[in-house]
Protein backbone atom coordinates (compact mmCIF):
# COMPACT_ATOMS: atom_id res chain seq x y z
CA UNK A 1 0.00 0.00 0.00
CA UNK A 2 1.40 3.38 -1.01
CA UNK A 3 2.05 5.78 1.85
CA UNK A 4 3.31 9.30 2.52
CA UNK A 5 6.89 8.15 1.88
CA UNK A 6 6.05 7.31 -1.75
CA UNK A 7 4.54 10.74 -2.27
CA UNK A 8 7.44 12.44 -0.47
CA UNK A 9 9.98 10.60 -2.60
CA UNK A 10 8.27 11.70 -5.81
CA UNK A 11 7.95 15.31 -4.68
CA UNK A 12 11.47 15.32 -3.26
CA UNK A 13 13.04 13.88 -6.40
CA UNK A 14 11.21 16.29 -8.71
CA UNK A 15 12.24 19.33 -6.67
CA UNK A 16 15.80 18.06 -6.21
CA UNK A 17 16.40 17.30 -9.89
CA UNK A 18 14.80 20.51 -11.15
CA UNK A 19 16.62 22.46 -8.44
CA UNK A 20 19.92 21.01 -9.62
CA UNK A 21 19.10 21.76 -13.25
CA UNK A 22 18.25 25.37 -12.44
CA UNK A 23 21.42 25.71 -10.37
CA UNK A 24 23.44 24.92 -13.50
CA UNK A 25 22.63 28.49 -14.60
CA UNK A 26 24.55 29.96 -11.67
CA UNK A 27 27.15 32.26 -13.21
CA UNK A 28 25.80 31.80 -16.76
CA UNK A 29 22.49 33.70 -16.93
CA UNK A 30 22.10 36.49 -19.49
CA UNK A 31 21.99 39.27 -16.86
CA UNK A 32 22.94 39.49 -13.19
CA UNK A 33 19.36 39.83 -11.90
CA UNK A 34 18.30 36.66 -13.69
CA UNK A 35 21.36 34.82 -12.45
CA UNK A 36 20.37 35.71 -8.89
CA UNK A 37 16.71 34.86 -9.50
CA UNK A 38 17.58 31.42 -10.90
CA UNK A 39 19.94 30.70 -8.01
CA UNK A 40 17.23 31.69 -5.52
CA UNK A 41 14.66 29.45 -7.17
CA UNK A 42 17.13 26.57 -7.23
CA UNK A 43 17.73 27.11 -3.50
CA UNK A 44 14.00 27.07 -2.74
CA UNK A 45 13.56 23.83 -4.67
CA UNK A 46 16.55 22.12 -3.07
CA UNK A 47 15.35 23.29 0.36
CA UNK A 48 11.96 21.77 -0.35
CA UNK A 49 13.64 18.57 -1.55
CA UNK A 50 15.45 18.37 1.78
CA UNK A 51 12.12 18.40 3.63
CA UNK A 52 10.43 15.89 1.32
CA UNK A 53 13.39 13.51 1.25
CA UNK A 54 13.75 13.88 5.02
CA UNK A 55 10.17 12.69 5.37
CA UNK A 56 10.62 9.84 2.87
CA UNK A 57 13.84 8.82 4.59
CA UNK A 58 12.12 8.31 7.95
CA UNK A 59 10.26 5.38 6.41
CA UNK A 60 13.09 4.22 4.14
CA UNK A 61 15.67 4.38 6.92
CA UNK A 62 17.98 6.75 5.07
CA UNK A 63 18.82 10.43 5.46
CA UNK A 64 17.86 13.06 2.89
CA UNK A 65 21.53 13.30 1.89
CA UNK A 66 21.83 9.57 1.41
CA UNK A 67 18.74 9.54 -0.77
CA UNK A 68 20.02 12.45 -2.84
CA UNK A 69 23.60 11.37 -3.32
CA UNK A 70 23.67 7.59 -3.08
CA UNK A 71 20.93 6.38 -5.39
CA UNK A 72 21.31 5.55 -9.05
CA UNK A 73 19.02 6.84 -11.79
CA UNK A 74 16.63 3.89 -11.68
CA UNK A 75 15.75 4.65 -8.05
CA UNK A 76 14.74 8.26 -8.76
CA UNK A 77 11.01 9.05 -8.98
CA UNK A 78 11.07 12.56 -10.45
CA UNK A 79 8.88 13.76 -13.30
CA UNK A 80 10.79 13.55 -16.57
CA UNK A 81 10.26 17.25 -17.33
CA UNK A 82 12.53 18.06 -14.37
CA UNK A 83 15.54 16.32 -15.92
CA UNK A 84 15.21 17.94 -19.35
CA UNK A 85 18.41 19.82 -20.22
CA UNK A 86 18.28 23.60 -19.79
CA UNK A 87 18.57 24.58 -23.44
CA UNK A 88 18.59 28.36 -23.87
CA UNK A 89 17.25 30.82 -21.30
CA UNK A 90 13.79 30.80 -22.91
CA UNK A 91 13.68 27.01 -22.83
CA UNK A 92 14.57 27.01 -19.13
CA UNK A 93 11.81 29.54 -18.39
CA UNK A 94 9.23 27.62 -20.39
CA UNK A 95 10.10 24.40 -18.52
CA UNK A 96 9.82 26.32 -15.24
CA UNK A 97 6.46 27.84 -16.14
CA UNK A 98 4.92 24.50 -17.22
CA UNK A 99 6.24 22.86 -14.02
CA UNK A 100 5.41 25.77 -11.68
CA UNK A 101 1.77 25.78 -12.81
CA UNK A 102 1.51 22.09 -11.90
CA UNK A 103 3.61 22.47 -8.73
CA UNK A 104 1.47 25.27 -7.34
CA UNK A 105 -1.81 23.44 -8.03
CA UNK A 106 -0.36 20.24 -6.51
CA UNK A 107 0.88 21.97 -3.33
CA UNK A 108 -2.44 23.72 -2.82
CA UNK A 109 -4.17 20.37 -2.84
CA UNK A 110 -1.51 18.76 -0.63
CA UNK A 111 -2.18 21.40 2.04
CA UNK A 112 -5.40 19.44 2.61
CA UNK A 113 -3.61 16.09 2.77
CA UNK A 114 -4.80 13.52 5.32
CA UNK A 115 -1.13 13.17 6.30
CA UNK A 116 -0.25 16.14 8.56
CA UNK A 117 3.48 16.05 7.76
CA UNK A 118 2.74 16.28 4.04
CA UNK A 119 0.33 19.16 4.63
CA UNK A 120 2.96 21.05 6.64
CA UNK A 121 5.65 20.80 3.99
CA UNK A 122 3.16 21.76 1.28
CA UNK A 123 2.03 24.84 3.20
CA UNK A 124 5.60 26.04 3.56
CA UNK A 125 6.54 25.37 -0.07
CA UNK A 126 3.35 26.86 -1.51
CA UNK A 127 4.34 30.44 -0.66
CA UNK A 128 7.66 30.04 -2.42
CA UNK A 129 6.19 28.40 -5.48
CA UNK A 130 3.57 31.14 -5.85
CA UNK A 131 6.55 33.47 -6.38
CA UNK A 132 8.16 31.07 -8.84
CA UNK A 133 5.02 30.88 -10.95
CA UNK A 134 4.39 34.62 -10.96
CA UNK A 135 7.91 35.14 -12.25
CA UNK A 136 8.07 32.33 -14.80
CA UNK A 137 4.67 33.12 -16.30
CA UNK A 138 5.50 36.83 -16.45
CA UNK A 139 8.72 36.15 -18.33
CA UNK A 140 7.11 33.62 -20.68
CA UNK A 141 4.59 36.32 -21.61
CA UNK A 142 7.23 38.98 -22.11
CA UNK A 143 9.46 36.77 -24.24
CA UNK A 144 6.59 35.14 -26.15
CA UNK A 145 5.04 38.51 -26.93
CA UNK A 146 8.49 40.04 -27.45
CA UNK A 147 10.69 40.25 -30.52
CA UNK A 148 10.50 37.90 -33.49
CA UNK A 149 13.57 36.10 -32.18
CA UNK A 150 12.31 35.68 -28.62
CA UNK A 151 8.86 34.60 -29.85
CA UNK A 152 10.35 31.93 -32.13
CA UNK A 153 12.54 30.58 -29.33
CA UNK A 154 9.63 30.40 -26.87
CA UNK A 155 7.41 28.63 -29.36
CA UNK A 156 10.22 26.15 -30.09
CA UNK A 157 10.65 25.57 -26.35
CA UNK A 158 6.92 24.99 -25.85
CA UNK A 159 6.80 22.53 -28.77
CA UNK A 160 9.88 20.67 -27.53
CA UNK A 161 8.65 20.42 -23.92
CA UNK A 162 5.03 19.57 -24.66
CA UNK A 163 5.52 15.75 -24.72
CA UNK A 164 6.74 16.02 -21.11
CA UNK A 165 3.61 17.79 -19.84
CA UNK A 166 1.22 14.85 -19.83
CA UNK A 167 3.17 12.89 -17.22
CA UNK A 168 2.33 15.50 -14.58
CA UNK A 169 -1.35 14.59 -14.98
CA UNK A 170 -1.12 10.83 -15.52
CA UNK A 171 -1.60 8.67 -12.45
CA UNK A 172 -0.38 5.13 -11.81
CA UNK A 173 -1.30 2.54 -9.20
CA UNK A 174 0.70 4.39 -6.52
CA UNK A 175 -1.09 7.65 -7.28
CA UNK A 176 -4.46 5.89 -7.09
CA UNK A 177 -3.62 4.49 -3.66
CA UNK A 178 -2.38 7.87 -2.45
CA UNK A 179 -5.57 9.51 -3.69
CA UNK A 180 -7.69 6.78 -2.11
CA UNK A 181 -6.03 7.40 1.25
CA UNK A 182 -6.52 11.17 0.92
CA UNK A 183 -2.75 11.71 1.02
CA UNK A 184 -2.51 13.34 -2.42
CA UNK A 185 -4.87 14.37 -5.21
CA UNK A 186 -5.27 12.19 -8.29
CA UNK A 187 -2.90 13.75 -10.86
CA UNK A 188 -5.70 13.88 -13.44
CA UNK A 189 -7.72 16.15 -11.15
CA UNK A 190 -5.16 18.96 -11.51
CA UNK A 191 -5.39 19.15 -15.29
CA UNK A 192 -8.43 21.40 -15.74
CA UNK A 193 -7.01 24.11 -13.48
CA UNK A 194 -3.59 23.90 -15.14
CA UNK A 195 -5.15 24.04 -18.62
CA UNK A 196 -7.18 27.14 -17.75
CA UNK A 197 -4.18 28.98 -16.27
CA UNK A 198 -1.80 27.95 -19.01
CA UNK A 199 -4.22 28.82 -21.81
CA UNK A 200 -4.39 32.32 -20.35
CA UNK A 201 -0.59 32.59 -20.20
CA UNK A 202 -0.14 31.22 -23.72
CA UNK A 203 -2.81 33.49 -25.18
CA UNK A 204 -1.13 36.52 -23.73
CA UNK A 205 2.25 35.21 -24.86
CA UNK A 206 0.90 34.90 -28.43
CA UNK A 207 2.17 31.31 -28.36
CA UNK A 208 0.30 28.40 -29.95
CA UNK A 209 -0.55 25.47 -27.69
CA UNK A 210 0.58 22.23 -29.38
CA UNK A 211 -2.24 19.90 -30.37
CA UNK A 212 -0.63 16.54 -29.67
CA UNK A 213 -1.68 14.71 -26.52
CA UNK A 214 1.32 12.38 -26.65
CA UNK A 215 2.85 12.05 -23.20
CA UNK A 216 6.24 10.54 -22.44
CA UNK A 217 5.84 8.59 -19.21
CA UNK A 218 8.10 6.65 -16.85
CA UNK A 219 9.84 9.05 -14.46
CA UNK A 220 7.63 8.26 -11.48
CA UNK A 221 8.35 4.56 -11.99
CA UNK A 222 12.11 5.03 -12.33
CA UNK A 223 12.37 4.83 -16.12
CA UNK A 224 14.37 7.90 -17.05
CA UNK A 225 15.87 9.58 -20.08
CA UNK A 226 19.59 9.46 -20.75
CA UNK A 227 19.94 12.95 -19.28
CA UNK A 228 19.39 11.96 -15.65
CA UNK A 229 22.52 9.80 -15.44
CA UNK A 230 24.68 12.69 -16.62
CA UNK A 231 23.06 15.03 -14.13
CA UNK A 232 23.64 12.58 -11.28
CA UNK A 233 27.26 12.04 -12.32
CA UNK A 234 27.89 15.71 -11.60
CA UNK A 235 25.57 16.13 -8.62
CA UNK A 236 26.78 13.01 -6.81
CA UNK A 237 30.45 13.25 -7.74
CA UNK A 238 31.75 14.27 -4.35
CA UNK A 239 29.95 11.56 -2.34
CA UNK A 240 30.93 8.94 -4.91
CA UNK A 241 34.58 9.97 -5.02
CA UNK A 242 34.92 10.56 -1.27
CA UNK A 243 32.31 8.33 0.40
CA UNK A 244 30.98 9.78 3.64
CA UNK A 245 32.75 13.12 3.20
CA UNK A 246 31.38 15.87 5.45
CA UNK A 247 32.30 19.47 6.14
CA UNK B 1 17.03 29.79 38.07
CA UNK B 2 16.69 31.00 34.52
CA UNK B 3 13.40 32.59 33.47
CA UNK B 4 11.76 32.57 30.05
CA UNK B 5 12.07 36.36 29.92
CA UNK B 6 15.83 36.10 30.42
CA UNK B 7 16.13 33.61 27.56
CA UNK B 8 14.06 35.85 25.29
CA UNK B 9 16.35 38.71 26.27
CA UNK B 10 19.47 36.77 25.31
CA UNK B 11 17.90 35.65 22.02
CA UNK B 12 17.05 39.29 21.24
CA UNK B 13 20.82 39.84 21.08
CA UNK B 14 21.41 37.11 18.47
CA UNK B 15 21.76 38.78 15.07
CA UNK B 16 20.41 37.38 11.83
CA UNK B 17 23.54 36.19 9.99
CA UNK B 18 22.54 37.81 6.68
CA UNK B 19 20.98 41.01 8.03
CA UNK B 20 22.88 41.59 11.28
CA UNK B 21 20.96 44.75 12.27
CA UNK B 22 17.96 42.66 13.23
CA UNK B 23 17.81 39.85 15.74
CA UNK B 24 16.33 36.41 15.33
CA UNK B 25 13.53 37.59 17.64
CA UNK B 26 12.83 40.67 15.46
CA UNK B 27 12.64 38.36 12.47
CA UNK B 28 9.88 36.36 14.15
CA UNK B 29 11.55 32.98 13.78
CA UNK B 30 11.78 32.22 17.51
CA UNK B 31 8.28 30.89 18.17
CA UNK B 32 8.53 29.57 21.69
CA UNK B 33 10.81 29.41 24.67
CA UNK B 34 10.12 27.02 27.49
CA UNK B 35 12.12 26.63 30.66
CA UNK B 36 11.77 23.38 32.57
CA UNK B 37 14.34 20.76 33.31
CA UNK B 38 15.95 22.00 30.15
CA UNK B 39 15.61 25.10 28.02
CA UNK B 40 13.81 24.51 24.74
CA UNK B 41 13.80 27.03 21.93
CA UNK B 42 11.43 26.46 19.00
CA UNK B 43 12.51 27.97 15.71
CA UNK B 44 10.51 28.29 12.49
CA UNK B 45 12.82 28.68 9.49
CA UNK B 46 12.18 31.32 6.82
CA UNK B 47 12.61 30.14 3.22
CA UNK B 48 13.09 26.39 2.62
CA UNK B 49 16.46 26.88 0.99
CA UNK B 50 17.76 29.78 3.05
CA UNK B 51 21.42 29.00 3.79
CA UNK B 52 21.22 31.11 6.95
CA UNK B 53 18.94 28.59 8.67
CA UNK B 54 21.63 26.25 9.95
CA UNK B 55 23.80 29.21 10.97
CA UNK B 56 20.92 30.65 12.97
CA UNK B 57 20.50 27.40 14.91
CA UNK B 58 24.21 27.39 15.62
CA UNK B 59 24.19 31.04 16.76
CA UNK B 60 21.25 30.46 19.11
CA UNK B 61 22.97 27.45 20.58
CA UNK B 62 26.22 29.39 21.04
CA UNK B 63 24.49 32.41 22.62
CA UNK B 64 22.76 30.28 25.24
CA UNK B 65 25.87 28.22 25.94
CA UNK B 66 27.62 31.50 26.79
CA UNK B 67 25.00 31.84 29.55
CA UNK B 68 25.78 28.34 30.79
CA UNK B 69 22.74 26.75 29.19
CA UNK B 70 22.73 23.79 26.83
CA UNK B 71 19.47 24.36 24.96
CA UNK B 72 17.33 21.96 23.02
CA UNK B 73 16.51 23.60 19.71
CA UNK B 74 13.45 22.34 17.91
CA UNK B 75 12.44 23.16 14.37
CA UNK B 76 8.77 23.70 13.64
CA UNK B 77 7.63 24.31 10.09
CA UNK B 78 3.90 24.77 10.69
CA UNK B 79 2.39 27.28 10.60
CA UNK B 80 4.90 28.47 7.99
CA UNK B 81 6.94 31.58 8.71
CA UNK B 82 5.49 34.82 7.40
CA UNK B 83 6.88 38.35 7.30
CA UNK B 84 3.79 39.36 9.34
CA UNK B 85 5.84 38.05 12.28
CA UNK B 86 8.61 40.63 11.86
CA UNK B 87 8.25 42.97 14.83
CA UNK B 88 7.57 46.72 14.54
CA UNK B 89 11.01 47.32 16.04
CA UNK B 90 12.53 44.97 13.47
CA UNK B 91 10.87 46.91 10.65
CA UNK B 92 12.30 50.18 11.95
CA UNK B 93 15.77 48.63 12.16
CA UNK B 94 15.50 47.32 8.60
CA UNK B 95 14.51 50.76 7.28
CA UNK B 96 17.34 52.46 9.16
CA UNK B 97 19.75 49.93 7.64
CA UNK B 98 18.55 50.73 4.11
CA UNK B 99 16.20 47.78 3.57
CA UNK B 100 12.55 48.63 2.89
CA UNK B 101 10.39 46.50 5.23
CA UNK B 102 7.65 44.27 3.78
CA UNK B 103 4.38 45.83 2.66
CA UNK B 104 1.83 43.65 4.45
CA UNK B 105 -0.86 42.00 2.37
CA UNK B 106 1.20 41.81 -0.81
CA UNK B 107 2.38 38.20 -0.54
CA UNK B 108 2.29 36.41 -3.91
CA UNK B 109 -0.92 34.65 -4.75
CA UNK B 110 0.42 32.82 -7.77
CA UNK B 111 -2.06 34.74 -9.89
CA UNK B 112 -0.19 35.81 -12.94
CA UNK B 113 -0.12 39.57 -13.15
CA UNK B 114 0.62 40.64 -16.68
CA UNK B 115 3.65 42.89 -17.12
CA UNK B 116 4.15 42.93 -13.41
CA UNK B 117 7.63 44.40 -13.44
CA UNK B 118 7.24 47.60 -11.49
CA UNK B 119 4.85 45.77 -9.20
CA UNK B 120 1.28 46.46 -8.31
CA UNK B 121 2.03 48.18 -5.00
CA UNK B 122 4.24 50.96 -3.72
CA UNK B 123 7.39 50.59 -1.66
CA UNK B 124 8.81 53.72 0.00
CA UNK B 125 12.52 54.33 -0.52
CA UNK B 126 14.29 53.61 2.80
CA UNK B 127 16.73 56.48 2.15
CA UNK B 128 14.59 59.42 1.03
CA UNK B 129 11.06 58.17 1.71
CA UNK B 130 9.90 58.75 -1.87
CA UNK B 131 7.29 56.38 -3.26
CA UNK B 132 8.54 57.02 -6.80
CA UNK B 133 10.23 53.62 -6.85
CA UNK B 134 10.29 50.60 -9.13
CA UNK B 135 11.11 46.91 -8.95
CA UNK B 136 14.30 45.87 -10.71
CA UNK B 137 14.06 42.16 -9.95
CA UNK B 138 11.77 40.05 -7.80
CA UNK B 139 14.78 38.12 -6.52
CA UNK B 140 17.60 39.88 -4.70
CA UNK B 141 20.76 39.22 -2.76
CA UNK B 142 19.03 36.74 -0.43
CA UNK B 143 15.87 34.64 -0.86
CA UNK B 144 13.88 37.10 1.27
CA UNK B 145 14.69 40.25 -0.67
CA UNK B 146 13.88 41.86 -4.02
CA UNK B 147 15.94 44.50 -5.81
CA UNK B 148 14.30 47.93 -6.20
CA UNK B 149 15.43 51.41 -7.14
CA UNK B 150 14.31 54.89 -6.20
CA UNK B 151 13.56 57.26 -9.07
CA UNK B 152 13.75 60.32 -6.81
CA UNK B 153 17.18 59.85 -5.19
CA UNK B 154 18.39 57.42 -7.88
CA UNK B 155 19.66 54.90 -5.29
CA UNK B 156 19.10 51.15 -5.58
CA UNK B 157 17.79 49.45 -2.45
CA UNK B 158 16.74 46.06 -1.11
CA UNK B 159 13.08 45.38 -0.40
CA UNK B 160 12.22 42.70 2.17
CA UNK B 161 9.48 40.83 0.31
CA UNK B 162 6.11 40.18 1.90
CA UNK B 163 5.92 36.43 2.42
Amino acid sequence: MADAADLALRMGDSTLILGHRVSEWCGHAPILEEDIALANIALDLIGQAQMWLGLAGETLGRSADQLAFLRDAGAFRNLLICERPNGDFGHTLMRQCLFDGWHLAMLRRLIGSSEPRVAEIAAKAEREVAYHFERSSDLVIRLGDGTGESHARMQAALDALWPWVGEMFTGDATDAELAGAGIAPAPESLRAEWDATMDEVLAESTLIRPESDFAQLGGKQGRHTEHLGHLLAEMQFLQRAYPGATW
Amino acid sequence: MVTEAQVWGWLAEVPDPEIPVISVVDLGIVREVSVGEEVTVTVTPTYSGCPATSVITFEIDAALRRQGITPRIETRIAPPWTTDWITAEGRDKLRAYGIAPPVDGTAPTGRRVARMVGGNFTVACPRCGSTETEEVSRFGSTPCKAAWRCKSCAEPFDYFKCH
